[in-house]
């Protein structure tokens, strides 16, 4: 079957004439969403995770590859002949509250993408909004108010109403949940779930947060430094990372099981992710790898298939050398090792006396 | 080292940080944790004497038996830096983009007094090092838009530990960062507790902090203090409802792969808008008539302290996400 979006070999290149100014945001990336599917993608900041959700928009134009929307090649299109590929295809950013005008109505708000793709839903655009606000857990009540009356929880809930107003196959997010209070983001993690079941929606999910990719993401992208290193179903990469860099990923954020854990340790890497600009020779990750040889100082590992559920991973030594490894950090980080925490028995329940610690 | 009791923080009649009392023992890591709102950066704020301007204080902060409220703005700057370090979520607005890292650094040695010229340029490199800056002769000579993110916090902690306070204040210190620059400043963070005699307190929303390093944890909602107690107890057997969906929040590594999952409804509520009754009730599973009518006080509960009339006693974390 036709995936929904295709990224081939996709190249994005900021700067210019200048030789040495120029960056390589994105460097020959090739990703695939199908219908109803979701792919999260995950990296750190710099590592061109934004601007390849930007390339996936349109919102930007790729210096080299193709961008495909339902089999058709939609690289060079114009704003125009954009239009219908852009009703399909639609995206939620990180901070909502930027993509509002803070002045308009949320019933506003809701029947702009309706006015712009001149669509009249049978029952009227009014009922239409109020079934999508309802989806996503607020009520018409809230249609006459303005989006600083709204937390950031209900904002962004708002956000994905009016991107499902034109029940678009593709979703795009850009850090869905990044500037949520954790409470917060379980929320919208719930809405998305369930838009999800009940349309069948596609999503392409941007974040640096494992935690959040791992719980909704069918297949898993990881980039770093403008490359997927490892890509593969979700649940399979989550129980057992192959690239030194997915597993320092997945050992930076602890469960709270593994927070419990007192045996718990992190994979430190040393220093920091170097900028696109100055793009290590070889292996990118080899100034930071733990595991780090010779060749992977020379040679550039290419991105490839390590076994029959489609996981690939660009890595000289893996999964030879890395299963293992990623296998046992991914069960410290669930707390799978070491003793349960003591309890504690229940004491006295007390009146705070003036001289008591607090 | 440090008593605080009934400590509020008031914009006219609002009381953004409403009657907090808690006590930081000497050489303890103490972590501060709340959701935006919760007055959590305020109360840190309070601490250092720094509030924003139109807020009042009220109430007692005793550090090493001196009132804070009471000392004049002088003597609090001195105290600042002097004893007291502070690292802020973003050094980059934090720190003078126009002076070179070393200077910054030596210039809050000389300002109090611990020592001058090429002796505090010495000095400011020695701790850029000690904060584990690589070639940190190089980074004191940059300004700081040219080092990255995680070295500018790194920079940031090296400048709160000129003086050799013996208490360091850390609002948010990770958030901005990536998750494997956090982790380094985390380890850093652990390192400083184990080799110094220094008192922290760390002020976060991030639950993953936690971990490892803390002796004890306060947790705020609302402007209140809603639990305090030894990390142990209020990660496994917390007392206060808030405490336990506050933990359960950052689980869904724990829930099966796109489970629906388990959430504490609706927002905390604004600083206009709080209920009457226990903050939480609007959005607490266990709320019954009482909670609704009458805010509850901290009391002992079980191995913590809970402002709450009907405590979990018993509940523990394992059993439910096993």
């Amino acid at each position: 079957m036709t995936p929904l979006l295709e990224l081939e070999d996709v190249t994005k290149v900021f700067g210019g004439r200048r030789a040495g100014a120029t960056v390589r945001a994105v460097d020959g990336v090739t990703l695939r969403v199908g219908r109803g599917e979701t792919l999260g993608v995950a990296g750190e900041s710099g590592c061109g995770k934004s601007t390849l959700a930007r390339l996936a928009l349109r919102l930007m134009d790729a210096t080299d590859g193709v961008v495909r929307f339902d089999g058709q090649d939609v690289t060079h299109l114009s704003s125009l002949g954009l239009l219908p590929v852009r009703r399909r295809m639609q995206a939620v950013f990180q901070d909502p509250l930027a993509s509002f005008n803070a002045r308009e109505t949320v019933r506003r708000i809701m029947r702009e993408p309706f006015n712009v793709h001149s669509l009249s839903p049978s029952g009227g655009i009014d009922a239409k909004i109020e079934e999508l606000l309802t989806s996503v857990g607020l009520s018409a009540t809230d249609l006459d108010k303005r989006p600083d009356e709204f937390s950031g929880g209900q904002l962004q809930r708002i956000a994905i109403a009016r991107a499902l107003a034109v029940e678009p196959e593709l979703m795009i997010g850009d850090e869905p949940t990044s500037a949520l209070d954790p409470s917060i983001q379980a929320q919208i993690i719930n809405v998305l779930l369930s838009i999800q079941r009940d349309r069948n929606v596609a999503f392409l999910i941007i974040s640096h947060d494992l935690d959040v990719l791992g719980h909704i993401a069918d297949r898993l992208a990881i980039m770093y430094l403008g490359v997927v290193v490892e890509t593969g179903p979700g649940p399979a990469l989550m129980a057992g990372p192959l690239h030194p860099y997915t597993q320092a990923l997945l050992s930076a954020a602890p469960t709270p099981r593994a927070r419990r854990n007192q045996q718990w340790k992190r994979v430190l890497l040393p220093g920091d992710p170097p900028s696109p600009a100055h793009v290590p020779a070889g292996c990118r990750f080899h100034p930071r790898c733990p595991i780090v040889q010779p060749d992977c100082r020379t040679t550039v590992p290419v991105l490839r298939a390590v076994g029959p559920d489609g996981t690939q991973v660009a890595c000289h030594y893996a999964p030879e050398e890395t299963q293992t490894q990623g296998r046992a950090i991914a069960a410290a980080r669930l707390g799978h090792d070491g003793d349960p925490p003591p309890t504690i028995s229940p004491g006295q329940h007390g009146v705070l006396a003036s001289g008591d610690r607090i | 080292m440090l008593q605080i009791r009934d400590l509020s923080v008031s914009f006219g009649r609002r009381r953004a940080v409403d009657g907090v009392s808690f006590d930081v023992e000497e050489g303890e890591f103490f972590l501060v944790i709340g959701e935006s709102g919760s007055g959590k950066s305020l109360t840190g704020g309070a601490i250092l004497g720094l509030n924003p301007s139109g807020s009042t204080r009220t109430g007692s902060i005793r550090f090493k038996g001196r009132e804070m409220l009471e000392l004049p703005e002088r003597e609090l700057r001195h105290l600042r830096g002097d004893q007291i370090g502070i690292v802020y979520q973003n050094p980059l607005s934090a720190m003078n983009p126009v002076i070179r890292v070393g200077d910054q650094i030596a210039e809050s040695i000389i300002v109090h007094g611990k020592g001058s010229g090429r002796a505090a340029a010495t000095r400011a490199i020695e701790l850029l090092e000690r904060v584990h800056i690589p070639d940190p002769a190089r980074v004191a000579q940059a300004f700081p838009h040219e080092i990255s993110g995680g070295m500018r916090q790194r920079a940031m902690i090296a400048m709160a530990l000129a003086c050799g306070p013996s208490l360091l204040i850390a609002d948010e210190p990770t958030t901005a960062l990536d998750v494997t620059i956090k982790a380094q400043i985390l380890e850093l963070f652990a390192e400083l507790r184990r080799e110094r005699s220094l008192t922290i307190i760390l002020i976060t929303h991030d639950m993953g902090v936690v971990t490892q390093l803390a002796d004890r944890v306060l947790v705020m909602y609302a402007g209140k203090v809603a639990e305090v107690g030894p990390v142990e107890t209020i990660m496994n057997q917390p007392a206060h409802p808030y405490t336990k969906a506050l933990m359960l929040s950052g689980a869904m590594s724990d829930a099966p792969f796109k489970s629906v999952l388990q959430v504490i409804p609706g927002s905390a509520p604004t600083l206009d808008a709080r209920p009457l009754g226990c903050r939480f009730n609007p959005r607490c599973a266990y709320a019954q008539d009482d909670c609704r009518a009458t805010m509850p006080s901290l009391r002992p509960i079980a191995g913590s302290l809970a402002a709450c009339h009907h405590p979990l006693v018993g509940f523990r974390h394992s059993e439910l996400v096993a």
